[in-house]
């Protein structure tokens, strides 16, 4: 490890706490409606949206209304999704003349844009029009997130409202958030992106004759529109097969730590939301420091391991001072592989800068345990804040226990029925990712994905459920993901992260805001102190310890003392 | 049950229209204008030709020029066309037989990226201590002073951004093109 690379880890995360607050005051502008910079040019065009479709933005809905247009709305997505790639072929913006997309990858790949996974079975540049690209991954790229932002909302004003009936409208906090968030940032992103190098044409593939006379086809498109809200939407599905590790996807160590950057401001932010939204911004900031210290034990953990090499390359004579560099770039070598590769699984983003799959054994361990954790480390846009909040609740269900007294948080009394919700929300993702390894891991279908023998390989599939049901899609890319079993059952997964997370959370917000607000009394347990977030940094670590531990020492801690021995697969 | 159904239809499409189409062509159009050589490609034209991109490496086989990283981009190194990594496991046969074989070929002290597969296949860069190291051959091949050559190799280092971003980095490309200038003088 460096100085140097500690300087850029400690740069990350000051920039990231500096926008929290900023960041955080306009989105809860936003959300409730007030009037903002951009409102003279965007009101006509919402009060359009709305009048078209037929939406009444003021109409309060029920957490089941809500829950309802929202799967409603996910159907719809996902069927024109399916449509344009299996029709991509006889439709405009396609240079290269790429044929339809076959059945059971248009599904798994809608299913996967849809719940703003971004798993992604193929290679962009060699199975995507440009059409797909922009108007089926990009578009799903928007709205995934802007659906997760606003079911977050949705659980804040759970806590914050007493005696409500209702948690917001669904459709006035979608559009809302498309146009007054995530698109005029994603402008101004683009042209950065661009001006550091990312290519935005529709030519077809440049055809290169290289110096020692060689051919090179140089695939292009529209990357850097794509980019900016696969980072800003944390979806993290690659214009490009080798994602953001691809030169022409993140050119430059500057356009990397935007990249980082905006991977994490918006779900940091959410929490800051969240504080304002209850009338105590230290309670977003205790929830905020709980990721932090999560955070900062896996990048440590990451780096270390990153830094030191292999050693059985090390062995060969070969000069090994930069680390492990198999499957890393040059230009952002191992310190900012490693922090990359813990910010984008911390959030639910999984774009890659390098190939996880290539990592250390305790390297590659720590992605998959922010994901397999539920991704609460700040987060995907949204998910990450009510994943945390579902565990805050549990935290405090725990304390209630010890001391025998019925748990409140912000105000809010906690009780069974909220508590079964949020254990079923807790449980479902293990559900899927221990269930389906267990099965890949004895039928033919399954043991035919990894590409690595041994340990590594039970890795490869453990860390592919765990992705798809953490809606987070990166992946140990050696697994050959695109096999009807894999599509499918990948797909089931993901579904499954979602929406078995999705609508208990939901019932939660709508009990949540029905209830009275508990006034504070001296008996109450403060919730914006360092002890509340060691609870719940332990409640963290015990429910997924618990639940992780065994599929883990059967990965990557076999593999890691299979590497001290120096035993090879 | 009909009002969500028509404002999912709805909305949907005006979002299509809006987010698929509108932003991403104007954002072809703005960036064309604004940052034309970038928006295409960063490519290198070299006597009217396409000889490459910048941001884009590409394979050298011969002694006479500077050697890019090995890369796993299927059935033929460096396309640009399908990129990819190895996604070869720390304790993978194959990965530390490959790795043993280029080591053996190099040379004791060879720096680890030029042994070991980029992310994308098209790593543009090796480091510093990469280049360093293929000097005495390439000035062997061509006939020229090691110094001369050293001297290149520095001229074409790129420093940290902002002086503590990312890792310091030949572009491989770019510095056989001076090479090849270099020798027409």
């Amino acid at each position: 490890m460096t100085f140097n690379g500690w300087v850029q880890i400690a740069l990350f995360c000051v920039v990231v706490l500096l926008l929290t607050r900023p960041i955080g005051g306009y989105l809860d502008a936003v959300m409730a409606g007030r009037r903002t910079l951009l409102s003279p040019l965007l009101v006509p065009v919402e009060r359009g949206f709305h009048r078209l479709a037929g939406i009444k933005p003021d109409e309060d809905q029920s957490w089941w209304l809500y829950c309802r247009d929202m799967l409603i709305f996910h159907i719809a997505g996902f069927v024109l999704l399916y449509l344009l790639l299996r029709l991509q072929g006889l439709l405009p913006f396609n240079p290269q003349d790429m044929a339809a997309v076959a059945p059971d990858l248009a599904g798994n790949t809608a299913v996967s844009f849809v719940t703003n996974t971004n798993w992604q079975a193929y290679g962009g540049e060699a199975t995507m029009s440009y059409l797909s690209q922009m108007m089926g991954l990009a578009v799903q790229n928007y709205l995934s997130a802007a659906t997760g932002i606003a079911l977050a909302v949705a659980l804040v004003r759970g806590f914050a409202r007493a005696n409500a009936r209702g948690i917001g409208n669904f459709w006035a906090d979608l559009v809302r958030v498309t146009l007054y968030v995530l698109l005029p940032a994603c402008i101004v992103l683009t042209l950065f992106y661009v001006w550091q190098g990312v290519p935005q044409n529709l030519s077809g593939y440049v055809e290169a004759t290289t110096l020692e006379g060689a051919k090179q086809t140089i695939a292009q498109g529209p990357v850097a529109s794509q980019l900016a809200i696969k980072m800003l939407g944390t979806n993290g599905g690659g214009f490009f097969n080798a994602n953001s590790a691809h030169p022409y996807e993140n050119p430059t160590a500057l356009s990397n730590l935007v990249q980082m950057l905006t991977i994490f401001v918006i779900g940091a932010a959410l929490t800051n939301v969240f504080g304002r939204a209850v009338g105590d911004e230290r309670q977003g900031w205790a929830i905020l420091a709980a990721m932090g210290v999560l955070f900062l034990v896996g990048v440590y953990v990451a780096y270390w391991a990153e830094a030191g090499g292999n050693p059985l390359i090390a062995a060969l004579g070969v000069d090994n001072a930069a680390g492990n560099m198999e499957g890393k770039e040059v230009r952002f070598g191992a310190p900012l592989s490693a922090l990359f590769a813990v910010i984008t699984t911390a959030a639910s983003c999984g774009a890659v800068i390098s190939m996880h799959d290539s990592f250390m054994p305790l390297g590659g361990m720590i992605p998959l345990i922010n994901i397999l954790l539920g991704e609460i480390i700040v987060g995907g846009v949204g998910a990450g804040l009510y994943g945390m909040l579902l565990f805050a609740v549990l935290a405090i269900f725990l304390a209630g226990l010890m001391v025998g007294r019925t748990p409140e948080y912000v105000g809010k009394k906690i009780e069974a029925r909220e508590v079964k919700f949020t254990m079923l929300a807790i449980l479902a993702p293990p559900l899927a990712i221990l269930g389906f390894t267990a099965i890949a891991t004895v039928v033919p279908a399954g043991l035919a994905g990894p590409s690595n023998a041994g340990p590594h390989g039970f890795s490869e599939i453990l860390y592919a459920y765990t992705s798809a049901a953490g809606n987070n899609g990166s992946a140990f890319a050696g697994l050959s993901a695109n096999s009807i079993f894999y599509n499918g059952t990948l797909a089931v997964g993901m579904l499954l992260g979602r929406f078995a997370m999705i609508v208990p959370m939901l019932a939660v917000a709508g009990t949540l805001a029905g209830k009275r607000k508990a006034a504070a009394s001296v008996g109450t347990f403060p919730t914006h102190g360092p002890l509340f977030v060691g609870l719940l940094v332990g409640a963290i670590l015990i429910v997924g310890g618990l639940t992780f531990l065994p599929a883990l020492a059967l990965g990557p801690i076999a593999e890691h003392y299979a590497l001290l021995a120096g035993t090879l697969y | 049950m009909l009002r969500p159904i028509r404002a999912s239809i709805v909305i949907l499409l005006l979002m299509t229209v809006l987010t698929g189409l509108a932003y991403p062509l104007a954002m072809v159009g703005a960036a064309g204008a604004i940052f034309p050589d970038q928006a295409a490609g960063s490519l290198v034209v070299h006597d009217g030709k396409v000889v490459g991109a910048k941001l884009i490496g590409q394979s050298f086989a011969e002694d006479r020029y500077f050697h890019g990283r090995p890369s796993a981009t299927g059935d033929k190194s460096y396309d640009a066309a399908n990129s990819a990594g190895s996604n070869l496991g720390p304790t993978s046969k194959s990965l530390i037989e490959r790795v043993r074989g280029d080591a053996e070929k190099l040379g004791k002290g060879v720096p680890v990226d030029l042994v070991t597969t980029s992310a994308s296949g098209l790593d543009p860069h090796i480091s510093p201590a990469a280049a360093a190291w293929q000097v005495p051959r390439v000035a062997k091949a061509r006939g020229l002073q090691e110094a001369d050559l050293q001297h290149l190799v520095a001229q074409y280092t790129e420093g940290r951004e902002l002086g503590v971003l990312g890792e310091p980095r030949v572009n491989v490309l770019r510095l056989n093109l001076a090479l090849d200038a270099l020798a027409k003088r």
